[in-house]
């Protein structure tokens, strides 16, 4: 009788202990998803830049078509970052990039009928949201790397955490300094 | 932010348990004051089901009725790129993971609030008057703390706690008619036996007494949540923008612009500024009946950060302004610390000029693209047959007034004026040409006959049966 008493207050007890891991194990699981996705929404708007660009060359040229140097340069930055390989090279091209948007937008102050278009206020205002969004994005990710490494370090939950070798990791943060290619133009007008 | 969301939800726990407790014992003893031992379980059942029934209410349609009551437009993203892409930005920042809808009521009052009990039907709306007033830093500022209201599941919380507090009103009320009309039904009772009738003496007294206290107290227990969620919201809209200032200056600019919405006690909390606040030149207080804290608090608080703009931040701001803790220090171990970034450099204008431009658009006015890239928006009551660019100078054909009148009412279901196109009202005006200088009478269209006195001299004039418009010619020489 005292026997099975013990057996069940043990078996209990295992129960209690597996839903405790079970419970810590997909708070963890979410974390990473947010971490994943946070570094997915940095791309997005990575793409989402490159995208506006040939437009806001375009209205630009409408305007200032004899600044084809500095439009060229743009559309050539553009070009690079987007087909870099390996971080260094993105980060060069990304650097250039921001550069010449900053001299295209420098440009633009030169003339009061491109500043009263509608098409490049609309643009402007695409890229300025586009550059906060990477931003925000940025933010938003290196926040929850924070968590998620906080997470996996403390106990209990290192223990959940060591019991799937290779799936919770230590993840990097998103500096800009180390990472200049996901440096955010800062657009002025 | 899972800590800040657990401290909530523990403080919601607290909050629920307290107004149900409220609820139960106000529907027992006055329940049983009325009808002894089985009076006291009906009276539990009843007060049950009367809150089931509203919270049912409130849950299945609360939204829709809000948004209509307001005269809210649901906005898309052509209508106000800027709006939605703050609104994108402060997603993004929250992790809040679905787009909410955007509403603009055409309101002078600056004001914006969240609503919403699930994703798919939460919306964040903002009035014109808002739009107008705040440049970008701001209006994200604002933004931030409705997301952080739909982070927080606040507007789930608030209606559920609402419609408690409404039920509890509610069984106040019953019990005072019952008082008041009902006094009959214990006399023939408690005329057989006196210690019955004393007890049920003392049961009546302390079913009134409850009646007055229990409102009372759950009044006090709502709005003590209500504010702290102001703060709690605040707090994560200074963590989403990584700039306090921001909001801390929209809150100055909002209560200066104060003016009260027509809006109902039970949504005021997921306003940014109390709506039902009148505008007063003392500086605003609270007390323990206030929706929303002292907007001087609330500024001062956010400026007390002092370069830090995360919850822990805002932790210690509140400590030190208010003298006590906000979210406990437990649940902020994990919090992490970060610094305040620059504000932007964009001024107010070109908010002023998208607010313009999207209340015109959704009030019905044709945007007119000139060829210098100007655009401009005619009102949908414009006559002429082409406008003059105020830029260049060039003159810009309309298309015919009978066709943007047809567009306008396709797409609104209105007409300009505001009302169907075939109301007479609406009709070219009925000529009527004035034989001499006596009385005179018109047949209006309508079947209605109009007397013109000697003394009538206007040269238009409206039926007051069916409001056409007559235009009287007089006769040359008058």
């Amino acid at each position: 009788m005292g026997v099975g008493i013990a057996l069940l207050v043990i078996l209990g007890l295992a129960v209690v202990v597996l839903l405790w891991a079970v419970g810590i194990y997909n708070s963890l699981v979410r974390l990473k998803n947010e971490v994943d996705n946070g570094w997915a929404q940095i791309d997005v708007q990575l793409k989402r830049r490159y995208d506006l660009i040939p437009n806001l060359v375009e209205t630009v040229k409408g305007y200032a078509s004899h600044e084809r140097e500095t439009l060229e340069k743009v559309i050539q930055a553009r070009n690079m970052a987007m087909s870099a390989a390996g971080p260094a090279e993105q980060a060069a091209a990304e650097n250039m990039l921001t550069n010449t948007l900053k001299s295209l937008f420098a440009l633009s102050e030169a003339y009061p009928d491109l500043k009263a278009n509608t098409n490049f206020l609309a643009l402007q205002e695409e890229l300025v949201a586009t550059e906060n969004k990477i931003s925000f994005s940025r933010q938003f990710y290196n926040d929850r790397v924070m968590m998620f490494n906080t997470a996996i370090e403390v106990f209990p939950a290192n223990m959940v955490a060591n019991f799937f070798p290779g799936k919770f990791t230590k993840r990097e943060f998103f500096e800009t300094t180390e990472a200049a290619e996901r440096e955010a133009v800062q657009v002025k007008f | 932010m899972w800590e800040q969301i657990r401290a909530n939800q523990r403080r919601s726990v607290v909050l629920i348990t307290g107004l149900a407790m409220i609820l139960v014992v106000m529907g027992l003893v006055i329940g049983y004051a009325f009808g002894g031992p089985e009076g006291g379980v009906i009276g539990v059942l009843v007060a049950t089901l009367i809150w089931v029934v509203q919270l049912f209410a409130a849950f299945a349609g609360g939204e829709k009725l809000l948004i209509s009551s307001l005269n809210a437009r649901e906005l898309a993203r052509d209508d106000s790129p800027r709006l939605f892409n703050i609104v994108e930005e402060m997603v993004i920042a929250s992790g809040l993971g679905y787009m909410p809808r955007i509403l603009l009521i055409d309101e002078q009052a600056p004001n914006a609030f969240a609503i919403g009990t699930k994703p798919e039907t939460s919306a964040i709306a903002v009035t014109s008057g808002l739009m107008v007033r705040l440049n970008r830093d701001e209006l994200q500022g604002v933004i931030a703390h409705e997301v952080g209201h739909l982070m927080n599941r606040d507007v789930r919380f608030m209606t559920i706690a609402a419609v408690m507090l409404g039920t509890i009103i509610i069984l106040s009320e019953i019990m005072w008619q019952t008082v008041r009309f009902g006094g009959r039904i214990n006399t023939r009772s408690s005329s057989r036996d006196s210690g019955a009738a004393q007890f049920q003496v003392v049961m009546l007294l302390l079913a009134v007494t409850v009646g007055i206290l229990g409102p009372f107290l759950a009044r006090i227990l709502y709005f003590a949540a209500s504010r702290e969620r102001e703060y709690l919201a605040d707090a994560c809209s200074a963590q989403y923008t990584r700039y306090p200032e921001g909001l801390a200056s929209a809150l100055e600019k909002i209560s200066r612009g104060a003016k009260s919405l027509t809006v109902s006690r039970a949504i005021a909390p997921m306003f940014i500024v109390n709506p039902r606040a009148a505008a007063t030149d003392d500086e605003p207080s609270d007390n323990m009946f206030s929706s929303h804290p002292a907007t001087v608090k609330r500024v001062r608080v956010l400026r007390a950060m002092g370069g830090g703009a995360g919850l822990a931040a805002y932790e210690e701001a509140y400590r030190k302004t208010l003298n006590k803790g906000l979210f406990g220090s437990r649940s902020l171990a994990e919090a992490p610390a970060v610094e305040v970034r620059q504000g932007s450099d964009e001024g107010p204008i070109e908010s002023r000029q998208e607010a313009k431009a999207t209340v015109q658009r959704k009030a019905g006015y044709l945007a007119v693209h000139c060829d210098c890239g100007m655009e401009m928006r005619v009102p949908p009551v414009f006559e002429n047959e082409e406008v003059v660019c105020i830029r260049c100078g060039s003159k810009i054909p309309l298309p015919p007034l009978a066709e943007r009148y047809k567009q306008h009412l396709a797409e609104y279901g209105v007409d300009p004026n505001g009302s169907p196109a075939d109301d007479p009202a609406n009709m070219e005006p009925l000529q009527y040409a004035r034989q001499g200088g006596g009385w005179e009478t018109v047949a209006c269209s309508c079947g209605n006959h109009i007397q013109l006195g000697p003394a009538f001299r206007a040269p238009r004039l409206r039926c007051p049966k069916c409001k056409r418009k007559i235009q009287v010619n007089q006769p040359a020489g008058r």
